[in-house]
């Protein structure tokens, strides 16, 4: 067996284990797993129109996650990811709600008005990081509330629907705001571009450019790369806006193109699904498209558990975490052999 | 009716904010040993729901809480192995962990959805509870409640007072001279780590079987995040951090008040119920920013040292470090 092949194993090795513990659970509650995991595959793939969706999915968990490796390159915990989406969500819907314009200009405004708000909040978490010397993820979750509440008073206040449904959020955007479909399916063909996009620009960005290779010798050691005279505090700050930019661009088309219209849960949880997602990339936007794809299958395929099954559709999330948790510890347990075989052969060489 | 009506909500935050109370605990003890214990939203909604789901099928509120103390225990162990045997990056396990957690819980929790089930009896202890005005407050309460006050006690006397709890103290703070001295560092980080875990299933119990009974999508509401930040808020110290989750109790009384007010009538609710959240984490950063040592500069250097060591604690020295042994 060739190392090569070694390495593909082991890296199938926390997928098969994370499957293990998935179906394990599914064995506890009484289900069967092979039913489970069929319907899952099944709802996310069955139908042109249900693998447009899956493609759909991808879109914000590829921008964010894409985000999320810039900061995690950076060393920081960007779990405000959240309400940068919130923020960019709310941007773009002022625009909508507020500009009477043709489908280009309004989309492109939305876009970047979208983008712009993201990196603001994006910004404040970063200030608070610089500034609050308590761990990041802190003054993330901070703002994650702050962006929901500011989120909820928008919608049941200024932009109250006309039948008073607020639950549902705001009246549905103009013809212009939303963004043109592929046919009857729900994809947006220009989200998916600039998703792809992002995952080249963010790629040439850390690996090309002086900022990014700064922004990697914070994150491997803040304190020499500080004395070695990075300038910390602004490529902290430029880091987290430009994650905030991505998330922000992933709330306006969520607005735009998924739902057309601005309602209270529009970032879904897509900014801890895309931290996770980033995790699994090790950093590396080249891999996070492939792993999007996986998380969305997830996403789109396990709600149809409950119809089949009458099982949670939590299930997917489940499996998600699982698999990170099973990669970092396969992979702490590798380096652990790893030591200990190193010291049994000091020892012989002693 | 006045005073009446303070004993009533005083009584009720201090029941409100047990749940907080116990994981904060708990989180304090395994980070006082040094191992940040990020599981905790997770653990709470898994141990809550698994607390829960044992009392409703068994009928014993007993066996809910010991089940789930032992989930609480069992995620803090995967933590504490990830962490001190692994060395792997603990925040980043105990984030994926509180993934988990939430997700895991609202899969199993699934046929134990807002089903009515047993609580944990009311119990007034027999003189105390008559005592005027404090009374009502503190000894009319349930047993998870007065658990929650012993918690409190019991941690800050075992880490201040005794001879294992200054162990404790030097295997968090200098971990290199602990194991000089011939202290087992990560057995004891492991042990403690294990039990901060079970308080914090005991939080877990205390929210499903205690204050908001039964079992719901998302029914412990980011609990666990705040019980982190009231940590670092209350500076590793039981008293403290018990100071912190009432204060955070009161926020959260004082949001329901003011709901109630006719003149806030179209503020949605929503923003009530979160806004304590969110306040309680900007409080802890205007706390530790660095603006708050430019004020302190101001001051003459005695009054600010005090001042500072008032309102602001100091990390455990080892904290989030793994200990490697030459």
């Amino acid at each position: 067996m060739g190392p090569r092949v070694k390495d593909i194993l082991l890296g199938l090795l926390p997928i098969l284990l994370a499957l293990l513990f998935t179906t394990g659970i599914l064995l506890a509650v009484g289900a069967s797993p092979w039913e489970a995991y069929r319907s899952i595959l099944e709802g996310a793939f069955e139908s042109p129109e249900k693998v447009a969706d899956v493609v759909a999915a991808c879109v914000p968990l590829i921008l964010c996650g894409v985000g999320m490796c810039i900061t995690f390159i950076a060393g920081q915990w960007n779990v405000g990811i959240e309400g940068q989406i919130i923020l960019g969500a709310i941007f773009a819907t002022w625009a909508a709600r507020n500009l009477p314009w043709p489908r280009v200009p309004i989309l492109t405004t939305m876009l970047l008005l979208g983008m712009l708000g993201g990196a603001l909040w994006g910004f404040l978490a970063g200030l608070l990081k610089v500034y609050g010397k308590v761990h990041e993820i802190f003054g993330g979750l901070g703002l994650n509330y702050a962006a929901q509440g500011l989120a909820i008073w928008l919608i049941f206040n200024p932009w109250k629907p006309a039948d008073g449904a607020t639950m549902s959020g705001t009246d549905p955007f103009p013809d212009p705001a939303w963004m043109p479909r592929l046919g009857h399916l729900r994809v947006a063909p220009l989200a998916v571009i600039l998703a792809l996009l992002s995952v080249v620009v963010v790629y040439f960005l850390l690996r090309g450019t002086r900022w990014g290779l700064e922004l990697k010798a914070l994150g491997k050691n803040f304190r020499s790369a500080f004395l070695l005279g990075v300038p910390s505090t602004p490529r902290l700050l430029t880091a987290f806006a430009a994650c905030g930019a991505l998330a922000g661009l992933a709330g306006a088309i969520r607005c735009s193109a998924r739902y057309g219209r601005m309602i209270p849960e529009i970032s879904g949880g897509q900014g801890y699904l895309s931290l996770l997602v980033a995790l699994l990339a090790g950093y590396r936007p080249q891999w996070v498209p492939l792993i999007a794809l996986f998380f969305a299958a997830l996403g789109v395929g396990s709600p149809r558990l409950e119809l089949d099954l009458h099982l949670d559709s939590s299930l997917g999330g489940v499996l998600e975490a699982s698999v990170v948790l099973a990669v970092m510890l396969v992979g702490g347990l590798r380096a652990l052999l790893a030591r200990r075989r190193a010291q049994v052969g000091m020892e012989e060489a002693a | 009716m006045e005073i009446e009506f303070l004993v009533q909500t005083l009584s009720s935050l201090v029941a409100a904010a047990s749940p907080v109370v116990l994981a904060s605990i708990g989180e304090t003890i395994s980070e006082k040993s040094g191992v940040i214990n990020l599981s905790l939203d997770g653990s709470i909604a898994l141990s809550a729901m698994t607390g829960f789901a044992v009392a409703f099928t068994t009928g014993s509120v007993w066996l809910g809480m010991l089940a789930a103390m032992a989930v609480g225990a069992l995620m803090a162990l995967v933590v504490a192995f990830a962490s001190i045997t692994l060395r792997l990056e603990q925040v980043a396990v105990g984030f994926v962990l509180a993934m988990l957690g939430l997700e895991l819980a609202d899969f199993l929790g699934n046929p134990f959805v807002r089903k009515p089930g047993p609580s944990v009896p009311h119990w007034p202890i027999p003189y105390l509870s008559e005592v005027p005005i404090l009374g009502p407050i503190l000894f009319d309460q349930n047993l998870v409640v007065y658990l929650s006050f012993l918690a409190v006690v019991v941690t800050w006397w075992w880490i201040y007072k005794t001879q294992p709890g200054l162990k404790l103290q030097g295997v968090g703070e200098r971990p290199e001279s602990a194991f000089a001295r011939g202290v087992n560092v990560n057995r004891l980080r492991y042990i403690y780590t294990v039990v901060g875990g079970a308080l914090v299933g005991l939080a877990g119990a205390s929210y499903s079987l205690s204050i908001k009974l039964g079992w719901s999508h998302r029914h412990t509401f980011g609990i666990g995040w705040i019980a982190l930040a009231i940590v670092i808020f209350g500076g590793w110290d039981p008293w403290r951090v018990a100071a912190g989750s009432y204060l955070f109790g009161l926020l959260k009384a004082l949001g329901s008040i003011l709901q109630r007010n006719p003149a806030f009538a179209n503020v949605p609710t929503q923003i009530f119920s979160s806004a304590p959240f969110a306040l309680m984490i900007f409080a802890l950063l205007l706390i530790s920013s660095e603006g708050v040592d430019r004020l302190l500069a101001l001051l003459p250097p005695r009054v600010a040292r005090r001042i500072d060591r008032a309102i602001r604690g100091r990390p455990p020295g080892g904290l989030g470090r793994p200990f490697v042994q030459e």
